[in-house]
């Protein structure tokens, strides 16, 4: 395996310098009759549903906006960079999109981590990123508390989802005793689980547990007889779908049968086929989006995707639309297509309607938003409570 | 914790640690009989496991086979896939550095991955449930009827492999190859079909774990095959590279040790101790477990 980490970072080597010599030719941008926007997103990898969704969701918005005679008299154009859900991946796609395809603004990442790891690129580039899903706190926020410039999200963020589960938890599920289980290698992850854990203690509740698991695990049967020797009342596992299915999977077959809740990672038809449906049942998750909300845009919005892709849109699909809007929107108060003036216009984006709800961005770059309790019932989602900021 | 209910995990964790030994073990056997007979690690061993498993996958899908047709099927493609692979990938290198065949190997491995990728697209894939998984309660220890079963085939198929190798024709010709190729082939054995026959069967162990995986886990992908295939790489080292209870035995120690630092250390430490084993096994007994120490003559 050592050759092989080799022969890879020599490729990763090789890429780097071929997308640095890539960056020097040109600095001036083209005046083309198409606004670029890049979207940094994950085609392939253990995520690939997210990006499929975000993909399909901001070329429908990129179509509607350019039907009706597009933007500045421009059309838009979506430039796609496959991040195959991997954080090194998705600084490579970055770095393409900035560099190479010189576009004015990025959508994407999804995966917090990936968004983390990419925002130098983007920021050395005066790039504005706005991520549909990367809830850590980390992706707007530096360590110091500073707003990141050119960093917007278009969810609410990772102490929201743990709060709110925790709120949950304690006054729906009634639950005292908490296990966590954690996704070791998603900063996703670990930020549900901490927010999760402080709300949770501090509302008088108790966390018998704390384990935790890496991407691509299959086996989590050890872990989870540990979890079930602390006699929890309840399992919260804030990571990804992939691993998520076969954890609920195996904690039934174990006999643990507490209800188990997680973050919007596990939104994802996925889940239902990979833990079976009714080892999902008595299973919450926190969510941005219900495609059944009755609002005149979203009705729409659905009516639309289903036309165009044969499904209900997903969060993913729904926030990533309201990123491509949001961007129009600021193309169009902005009145130019400079990355840097549309990235001010965008910061002070006040009641956007979105899909998903309406949008204001806090000095964070944060919006505020109403959070959504989702239930699995025998492998469908059901819609269970609505909590607000 | 109490001595009854720590005497209890333990057991559990044992159960645990055994079903995912066995799988180990399985794959473990395919790289140890490729290397007794060639001497090659082969690091494409692991996405044959991963083509074994989508195989399993068309046959229950597609073909809408029931459980043993399918991983008859499955172990039958992987075995032809596995010739093929030696015919036109590592053949032609049988005399070249030892390195290069090495490099051969990653290349094989590249492309049966990035392959899988493109035939079958990188998304994960549910297995159908074709084997209603049954759990049994003996006294609070939970053994699922999944896990017998991939005990019990594994079982059966060590047991055939074994008889293979030392009660019947090819096997006495393989341990021959093993043994010295030149004088083997003076005694009339041909080696080119041994070593075909030597990838065949252990290809197909490694398709028979890729479908009981697959049936177990719920969800295949063309990337499956990476960890897997290094800790069975482990388990061959540790067991003894090129003996075959060796692998068999690694697989199971593997397995355990997984389980039991992941039930009473942390999960995080659960590769790191694969790996501190391989580093550890190198350092004091790098013939394995098993292994003979064989000194070299200048």
């Amino acid at each position: 395996m050592k050759s092989k980490t080799k022969v890879l970072s020599m490729m990763c080597a090789g890429l780097l310098i071929a997308s640095v010599f890539a960056g020097c030719g040109g600095g001036e941008k083209k005046a083309g009759d198409t606004i670029k926007v890049g979207a940094d997103i994950e085609l392939t990898g253990g995520s690939a549903s997210y990006g499929k969704s975000a993909q399909n969701a901001i070329k429908l918005a990129f179509d509607q906006v350019n039907a009706k005679g597009g933007v500045l008299g421009k059309k838009m154009e979506l430039v796609v960079a496959d991040n195959k859900s991997e954080a090194a991946e998705a600084t490579n796609a970055m770095q393409k999109l900035v560099a190479q395809d010189k576009v004015v603004a990025v959508i994407g990442p999804n995966l917090s981590s990936a968004v983390i790891a990419s925002t130098a690129v983007n920021t050395g580039a005066k790039v504005l990123v706005i991520s549909p899903m990367g809830t850590n706190p980390n992706v707007t926020v530096d360590k110091d508390g500073k707003t990141k410039d050119f960093m917007f999200r278009a969810c609410f963020i990772d102490p929201f989802q743990g709060t709110v589960m925790a709120a949950f938890a304690k006054d729906t599920l009634k639950a005292k005793k908490v296990a966590i289980l954690i996704d070791n290698s998603s900063d996703y992850s670990k930020g549900l689980a901490q927010f999760f854990e402080t709300a949770f203690v501090k509302n008088g509740g108790t966390i018998v547990a704390k384990e935790s698991y890496l991407q691509k695990d299959t086996d989590f049967k050890a872990t989870l007889t540990k979890i079930k020797a602390s006699n929890p009342d309840m399992i919260y596992v804030p990571g990804y779908y992939q691993e998520v299915g076969m954890i609920v999977k195996q904690a039934r077959e174990m006999g643990l049968t507490v209800p188990m809740a997680g973050g919007d990672g596990w939104d994802s038809a996925k889940l239902p086929e990979i833990a079976g449906k009714s080892a999902l049942n008595k299973t919450f998750f926190s969510s941005l989006y219900s495609a059944e909300d009755k609002s005149e845009l979203n009705k729409n919005f659905v009516a639309e995707y289903k036309k165009a892709y044969n499904e209900t849109p997903d969060v993913f699909a729904a926030l990533a639309y309201d990123s491509a809007m949001l961007i129009v929107n600021s193309i169009k108060t902005a009145n130019s297509a400079d990355s840097v003036k549309i990235k001010d216009a965008l910061a002070k984006t006040a009641g956007f309607n979105g899909v998903a709800g309406s949008v204001t961005f806090d000095s964070q770059h944060n919006p505020v938003k109403s959070a959504f309790i989702i239930e699995y019932k025998d492998g469908a989602q059901a819609f269970n409570t609505k909590i607000n900021p | 914790m109490d001595m009854g209910s720590f005497a209890q995990q333990f057991a559990q964790q044992l159960i645990n640690g055994i079903s995912l030994g066995s799988i180990y073990a399985l794959i473990a056997l395919g790289y140890t009989m490729i290397y007794g007979i060639i001497k090659l690690i082969n690091f494409a061993h692991g996405d044959i496991y991963m083509l074994g498993a989508y195989m399993g996958f068309v046959a229950t899908t597609m073909l809408g086979l029931s459980f043993v047709p399918a991983l008859i099927f499955a172990m039958v493609a992987a075995g032809i896939a596995g010739i093929i692979i030696e015919r036109v990938a590592y053949r032609p290198m049988r005399n070249a550095p030892r390195i290069a065949i090495l490099i051969t190997a990653i290349g094989v491995s590249f492309f049966l991955e990035y392959g899988m990728i493109l035939i079958a697209t990188p998304q994960p894939r549910t297995f159908p449930a074709i084997f209603e998984a049954t759990v049994y309660n003996f006294y609070g220890l939970i053994v699922n009827s999944q896990q017998v079963l991939i005990l019990v085939i594994s079982l059966v198929l060590m047991a055939g492999l074994t008889y293979i190798v030392n009660h019947t024709k090819v096997g006495k010709a393989m341990r021959a190859v093993s043994f010295d190729a030149d004088a083997a082939r003076l005694m009339g054995i041909d080696i080119d079909r041994i070593i075909s026959m030597t990838f065949a069967l252990g290809s197909s162990l490694a398709a028979a774990a890729g479908v009981l995986v697959g049936v177990y886990y719920n969800s295949i992908d063309p990337l499956m095959g990476m960890m897997p295939g290094l800790k069975a790489f482990i388990a061959a080292v540790l067991g003894g590279i090129g003996i075959i209870p060796g692998a068999m035995l690694g697989g199971v120690i593997m397995g355990i040790v997984e389980a039991m630092v992941s039930g009473f250390f942390s999960s995080t430490f659960r590769d790191a101790a694969s790996f501190v084993i391989l580093i550890l096994i190198l350092l004091y007994r790098p013939s394995g477990i098993l292994g003979k120490n064989i000194k070299e003559k200048v």
